[in-house]
């Protein structure tokens, strides 16, 4: 019972920190209608940024926690002046090949600056002990942080979406872009800004991520495929979907993980599968008329 | 015009979140007739067609043809059982030669489409009826120019040319004449004429040009708010209050005096 | 006119690959049967991509498993090539039916997506499935035997290995040039410009869409085929994304809008490769800011902007 405890509780873990970047992946389809292939590319910056930040120049983990996702947004706000830009409103390919590019730029940068070595960064210093839970479980505090920011993030991005201004006019620029020029809502700098936050979210989740994961030039592939199942499971475009399918995938893995390990690898592939044969378009994607 | 009906329509409803773009169609058409639909803009024309051709799933009701319940089917299947529809909004191939659009279409018709080891460019059977269509539509001449590069009335028989090469029993018209010259839109007129005449073509007709409803359309449906406000042969319409009243003020439209 | 043209480039072309083992240093055999095999990989890439508008980052997979269906056969059963690359085709196809038929119903972004998704599945369990696939290592220690048909050849000998691979791509492109030139091609690209319209017409549009990713995947696998014995190995990188991207970016440089695109995309890009590796480790990076650069400013392709450019030219002065 305790072990499955546990393995419920390591679901939920990975189950959130995929939400916080699946979610990002999903707000840019939303209003920009383009899946960014660099999405897993940002969020290994972040851990690599935060690597940086705590072992090269001996920053505590929380200033990089604030600074590496705002560097990686001010990055996302020059490629998207500087490329993205440049195709907007030419057919949806152009932009999935220029993603595509960017992932292979990005991956390649980051090998090239710091190598194709692991690095390891350790939670900041009152993280690193265990918690008591009931039943005479011991938790990982750190795990416990994850959770919380996961659960922040949830609770930010909805009064975002629901109650401020620049959230309603994400959701319009999503819904129906000409109508929201046609009301004199700047189209350009909501695309720009959308992207940045995105880019914002995986890098964020790179950072929390940093101390629980190996950080190694491969991470951005894995995470990418991650986001991309959780979005399949739970339907592209749809915020409540973005969770559905994290906490899904997060299931398989901790349970999966926990009692099919030799099957680890192809069981999210399998879910991926079974969803596509049955609702194609996720489990709470809009069919179509 | 006598026979089985063709198409049947019953009770048919498409409702988008509370807004009924189409309430409670019931319509029959017999094969062989020229049916004009008409009505302002946002009367649920196009919407009507969508449920037709299959590109729209009704919210409830029933469309039947020669008696087979062809409701929610999509759109290749429906196509294949004898209906073709013409859009409002140029829907061709621009990359292609017109010649291209309408061998494309002969091609699926033909049941060519699988093969995979000739040589397109050489199949005769399709290269004949695609040369037929386009001299009936007089367009022949444009045959190797690339459908993107031709007038925008041209573009347009090339979408009807791509329509009829289907060879369909029922024919979806969507505002034929919309944007053409006088001269085309006689052309069409003709077309349709003719081809009516022939017994073996059934027409719906949207229009905004009542130039033409009033020449080709053995009867005429008048659409409002997504129902059906009037249907009957064109004298009756011209007289009907009702459809008047639903006209004034809009001024796209004039019924032609009697 | 034209016809006679290009049929006499055609056979410029092909002249000179005869030739080039007797005219040019023995590295550049290497150089030209590498291009051989991933034009042929780029070209499969194409029927997909540039006939039938469908953008798959994951055709690696089937070249990666058909790279595994011949090294094992070569490994443990010492099959005759032509054998082994049948099966390497038939493997391809099966693999693309299986995953055509889960990606194919939905939009271009979602199949984007997926099909990068199960090509890296194919990778991670290339990577995992050490008793068959030799892990991360792969597989390795065959050699090519005899080609089959009684014909006896050593293969060995990589000369001798570059005209087999020649007459094989040849084959296989007028194959393709064939499907891609048929009234099923017309289909496709008329799928490629208006799906809808196609639909009208009758047909059952996600059925041609499964159908040419699912020929297209035989002949990735093909190639695939080919590139483990002149590689010596098989390993699990064939099947990884970075590999789906070579045939994509091969095809955005060559033109994906002509059949020959993808082969002057793949001679273009393995001769740059050469020289830029030779330089400097960054070659993805170049590669990621080439494909950036060309799908920015030159969709077409060298081909689509050079032939653009000669009919400019020809009106201009006439």
């Amino acid at each position: 019972m305790n072990s499955f405890l546990l393995a419920l509780l390591n679901s939920l873990d990975i189950g959130l920190l995929l939400f916080i970047i699946a979610v990002g992946l999903n707000i840019v389809f939303g209003v920009l209608g383009v899946i960014n292939f660099a999405h897993g590319a940002l969020y290994m910056l972040g851990a690599y940024l935060a690597y940086a930040g705590i072992v090269g120049l001996g920053l505590p983990f929380w200033v990089t926690l604030l600074l590496a996702p705002l560097v990686v947004a001010l990055l996302a706000v020059a490629i998207d002046r500087g490329m993205l830009h440049f195709i907007y409103g030419r057919e949806i390919a152009d932009s999935l090949l220029l993603t595509f590019a960017l992932l292979l730029i990005l991956n390649e940068s980051i090998r090239l600056i710091w190598g194709n070595g692991i690095h390891t960064v350790e939670p900041p210093w009152p993280l690193q002990g265990t918690i008591a839970m009931p039943g005479g479980l011991r938790y990982p505090s750190y795990s416990a942080f994850v959770l919380l920011v996961g659960l922040l993030t949830l609770l930010g991005l909805w009064l975002l979406f629901s109650r401020t201004r620049l959230g309603k006019i994400m959701r319009a620029a999503a819904q129906d872009p000409e109508m929201a020029q046609t009301l004199c809502i700047n189209t350009r700098r909501v695309i720009t800004a959308t992207f940045a936050f995105g880019a914002w979210l995986a890098a964020l989740g790179g950072v929390v991520a940093a101390p629980m994961r190996a950080i190694d030039p491969g991470m951005g592939d894995k995470i990418i495929i991650e986001s991309f199942i959780v979005v399949v499971i739970g339907g592209l475009g749809s915020f409540p979907g973005a969770l559905a399918g994290a906490l899904v995938l997060g299931l398989i893995h901790g349970l999966g993980g926990r009692y099919l390990p030799q099957l680890d690898l192809i069981l999210p592939f399998v879910g991926m599968a079974l969803v596509l044969l049955v609702r194609p378009h996720g489990l709470m994607g809009a069919r179509r008329v | 015009m006598n026979g089985p009906p063709l198409l049947v329509v019953d009770r048919l409803c498409k409702r988008f979140g509370g807004v009924s773009a189409v309430a409670d169609m019931d319509l029959t058409v017999p094969a062989g007739e020229t049916l004009a639909i008409i009505g302002p803009n946002g009367a649920g024309k196009t919407t009507f067609y969508n449920l037709l051709s299959g590109r729209m799933k009704p919210s409830s009701g029933r469309i039947t043809l020669r008696g087979r319940d062809i409701t929610g089917l999509p759109p290749h299947r429906i196509s294949r059982l004898g209906v073709s529809r013409s859009f409002q909004i140029n829907n061709i191939f621009t990359e292609m030669t017109v010649r291209q659009n309408v061998e494309v279409a002969v091609t699926a018709k033909q049941g060519q489409s699988r093969r995979w080891a000739n040589r397109a460019s050489a199949n005769r059977v399709v290269q004949q009826e695609a040369q037929s269509l386009l001299q009936q539509l007089g367009i022949a001449h444009l045959g190797a120019q690339p459908a993107g590069t031709i007038s925008y009335g041209d573009k347009r028989l090339v979408e009807i040319a791509v329509v009829l090469a289907t060879r369909p029993e029922l024919v979806l018209l969507d505002e034929p004449t919309a944007g053409m010259t006088p001269e085309e839109t006689a052309r069409i007129i003709a077309m349709v004429r003719a081809l009516a005449k022939t017994g073996r073509y059934t027409f719906l007709v949207t229009e905004h040009d009542m130039r033409v409803v009033f020449d080709v359309a053995d009867r005429i449906l008048v659409m409002h708010h997504g129902r059906e406000l009037a249907l009957g042969p064109p004298e009756a319409i011209r007289s009907n209050p009702d459809v008047r009243q639903a006209y004034l003020g809009d001024e796209e439209t004039e019924l032609v005096p009697a | 006119m034209k016809r006679l043209a290009t049929a006499l480039t055609l056979l410029l072309i092909l002249g000179l690959l005869v030739a080039l083992p007797r005219i040019t240093p023995y590295f550049y055999i290497f150089i030209g049967t590498q291009i051989l095999i991933m034009g042929l990989f780029a070209a499969s890439f194409n029927l997909v991509f540039g006939y039938t508008g469908m953008l798959s980052f994951g055709h690696a997979a089937f070249f990666g498993t058909g790279a595994y269906a011949t090294a094992l056969l070569l490994q443990g059963l010492q099959w005759p090539l032509l054998a082994c690359l049948l099966v390497s085709f038939v493997a391809g196809t099966v693999l693309a039916l299986a995953i055509g038929a889960l990606c194919v119903r939905l939009d271009e972004v979602y199949f984007a997506m997926l099909t990068l998704a199960f090509g890296m599945m194919v990778y991670g369990v290339a990577h995992q499935w050490r008793s068959v696939t030799g892990g991360s290592d792969g597989i390795s220690g065959f050699s090519v035997g005899t080609l089959g048909l009684g014909i006896d050849l050593t293969l060995g000998n990589p000369a001798v290995y570059y005209y087999v691979v020649l007459a094989i791509v040849v084959v296989a492109g007028a194959a393709l040039y064939r499907i891609c030139n048929s009234s099923f091609g017309l289909v496709l690209q008329a799928i490629r410009q208006n799906p809808e319209r196609v639909a009208f017409c009758g047909l059952n549009i996600r059925t041609y869409r499964l159908a040419a990713f699912t020929i297209a995947g035989g002949f990735a696998g093909l190639a695939g085929g080919l590139m483990a014995p002149f590689l010596h190995v098989a390993s699990p990188d064939l099947a990884h994304w970075t590999m789906s991207a070579e045939p994509v970016l091969m095809t955005i440089l060559g033109g994906s809008g002509y059949f020959l695109g993808p082969f002057l995309g793949a001679a273009i890009f393995v001769l740059l490769e050469t020289w830029i590796t030779s330089i400097t480790q960054a070659w993805m990076l170049f590669l990621g800011i080439i494909l950036a650069l060309m799908v920015i400013f030159f969709r077409r392709g060298v081909l689509g902007t050079a032939l653009v450019a000669i009919r400019r030219r020809r009106s201009g002065t006439s």
